[in-house]
């Protein structure tokens, strides 16, 4: 039962409160960045509450809208690519923590769908599965513009999927483990800013004291930021996002692997697309921005603190509520990066996103790799933390 | 432990049983008028000259196994990586060891031109 409960938490959260939201979003902070109004027709009784019932009126308009199979196409694979596309994007959400564990007496309860301890790997595994959806899209439809949007999804997908997977490392070896409560619950703390002067004995005077009072949360963000922006970078080209759009290029390929859909076909891989974006935004909060942890403030102390004053059960659940909202304020500003960066940058050429992932970020993250095996073990000879 | 699968699948449920659905209901409401140039692939108007299943650029082929290459290889890296606290120096080494013809290799198919797009 608590597992029915805490799956269709975050899958209501997901489908039906982020992924319609994003589309407003999307035209709206477009709209804003190009000086225009954006989305503001679709109305209910007259009242158009800023556009935000165009999520609404899209769903049912490519609902009623007549569904076009080309004459030549494979008729059961173009039907079945944009389910391959849109439930990927959906379970991936299984294993992301949204809150710690919390006991109520004899009661206890981890916030996350799926507990796995291989949660990283899953994640990993599928989100490679998303690319079948793409090209058998493409395959599918017999059509030149799907064809080539297909065959750039491949190469780019499976290219950068190496170096998702290899930028990722450093994060297991800092935290040791691939369970993503873990991970979350092992940034809930703080680290010595300057601890690494520590390494240096005799050779620097003596800081003044205030130095080691610094303490920066425990994050992946600052424990691996090299990993943050080539996983970041990574993950980007992996959805597809502009500026990493080559398969869908709207000026060059039409519409790239999804040409030939139309009505909710369509509709599902355009929900793939915004499900996704909140995927990214939830692994990313997890792996580097603490999950749901607030920042200098930690689980034990703020349930210690708010305890002794308000009783422990009800301590317990302020925290949990807490987290859970801490979770998804870090969620929500992950999604605005994403939505800055899909506007700000112009589309790279198709050298450029190889030479990219190749030449740059795949020696970056090996480097990063050895650099925090380097790390970790200095600062296990000093006996520092991190 | 298995049960902690149960949240997957039924995830899993929920997102085939959702798309399906949808897709069903999709068929039911929309409108069909078919006619033959409705049903043709979309080429500017024009019937296609060629047929989109030819021969593409080697490239696409190298990419494919560069990609098969390193993603063993990433594989490979992922235990090390989650238990490296334990395997310490070692297993740095014996992960260096791993690495060092894989990068000799990268290295390789660079200077021939195999990166170049």
């Amino acid at each position: 039962m608590i597992v029915v409960a805490k799956t269709l938490f975050i899958l209501l959260a997901v489908m039906l409160f982020f992924a319609p939201l994003l589309t407003w979003i999307e035209r709206k902070q477009s709209a804003v960045m190009q000086d225009r109004i954006g989305a503001n027709r679709a109305d209910l009784f007259g009242m158009t509450f800023l556009g935000l019932l165009h999520p609404l009126a899209d769903l049912i308009k490519l609902l009623a809208k007549e569904n076009v199979v080309p004459a030549e196409a494979n008729r059961f694979l173009h039907a079945l690519a944009p389910i391959l596309s849109a439930v990927p994007a959906v379970i991936a959400f299984a294993v992301i923590p949204y809150g710690s564990s919390y006991r109520f007496g004899d009661f206890e309860i981890t916030l996350v769908a799926a507990d796995i301890d291989w949660g990283v790997l899953y994640l990993l595994a599928i989100g490679s599965l998303a690319t079948y959806g793409a090209v058998l899209a493409g395959w599918a439809s017999r059509s030149n513009w799907s064809m080539l949007g297909a065959i750039r999804t491949t190469a780019q997908m499976i290219s950068y999927e190496v170096t998702m997977g290899l930028s990722l490392v450093g994060v297991f070896m800092v935290f040791g483990s691939l369970r993503l409560t873990d991970i979350a619950a092992a940034q809930d703390t703080t680290f010595r800013l300057f601890g690494f002067l520590d390494l240096l004995p005799g050779l620097l005077p003596a800081g003044p004291g205030w130095l080691d009072g610094v303490r920066l949360p425990a994050w992946g963000l600052f424990l691996q930021p090299l990993a943050f922006v080539l996983f970041f970078t990574c993950i980007l080209a992996e959805n597809k996002r502009p500026p990493f759009d080559l398969p869908e290029a709207d000026s060059e390929l039409v519409a790239g692997y999804f040409t030939e859909y139309s009505g909710m076909r369509f509709g599902l891989f355009y929900m793939a697309e915004f499900v996704e974006v909140v995927v990214i935004a939830g692994v990313m909060t997890v792996l580097f921005l603490g999950g749901w942890s607030i920042p200098w403030l930690s689980q034990q102390t703020l349930i210690g603190g708010v305890g002794s004053l308000l009783g422990v059960g009800f301590a317990t659940a302020f925290c949990m509520l807490l987290h859970v909202a801490c979770f998804f304020a870090k969620v929500a500003f992950m999604i605005w990066l994403q939505m800055l960066i899909r506007w700000s940058f112009p589309r790279f050429r198709y050298d450029q996103l190889m030479d990219l992932c190749w030449k740059i970020i795949l020696p970056l993250s090996l480097l990063n790799v050895f650099l925090t095996a380097g790390g970790i073990l200095l600062a296990e000879r000093v006996g520092g933390g991190g | 432990m298995l049960s902690e699968y149960l949240g997957v699948l039924l995830m899993l449920g929920i997102a085939v049983l959702l798309t399906v659905g949808m897709l069903l209901v999709h068929l039911y409401l929309g409108p069909k008028r078919d006619f033959e140039a409705k049903l043709e692939p979309f080429e500017c108007g024009e019937r296609p000259l060629v047929s989109p299943r030819q021969r593409h650029s080697v490239k696409f082929y190298l990419v494919a196994i560069l990609f098969v290459v390193f993603d063993v290889e990433a594989v490979f890296f992922y235990p090390w990586g989650a238990t490296f606290r334990e395997t310490g120096v070692p297993g740095l080494v014996a992960i260096a060891i791993f690495t060092l013809p894989l990068v000799v290799g990268l290295i390789y198919e660079w200077r021939k031109g195999a990166l170049e797009w």
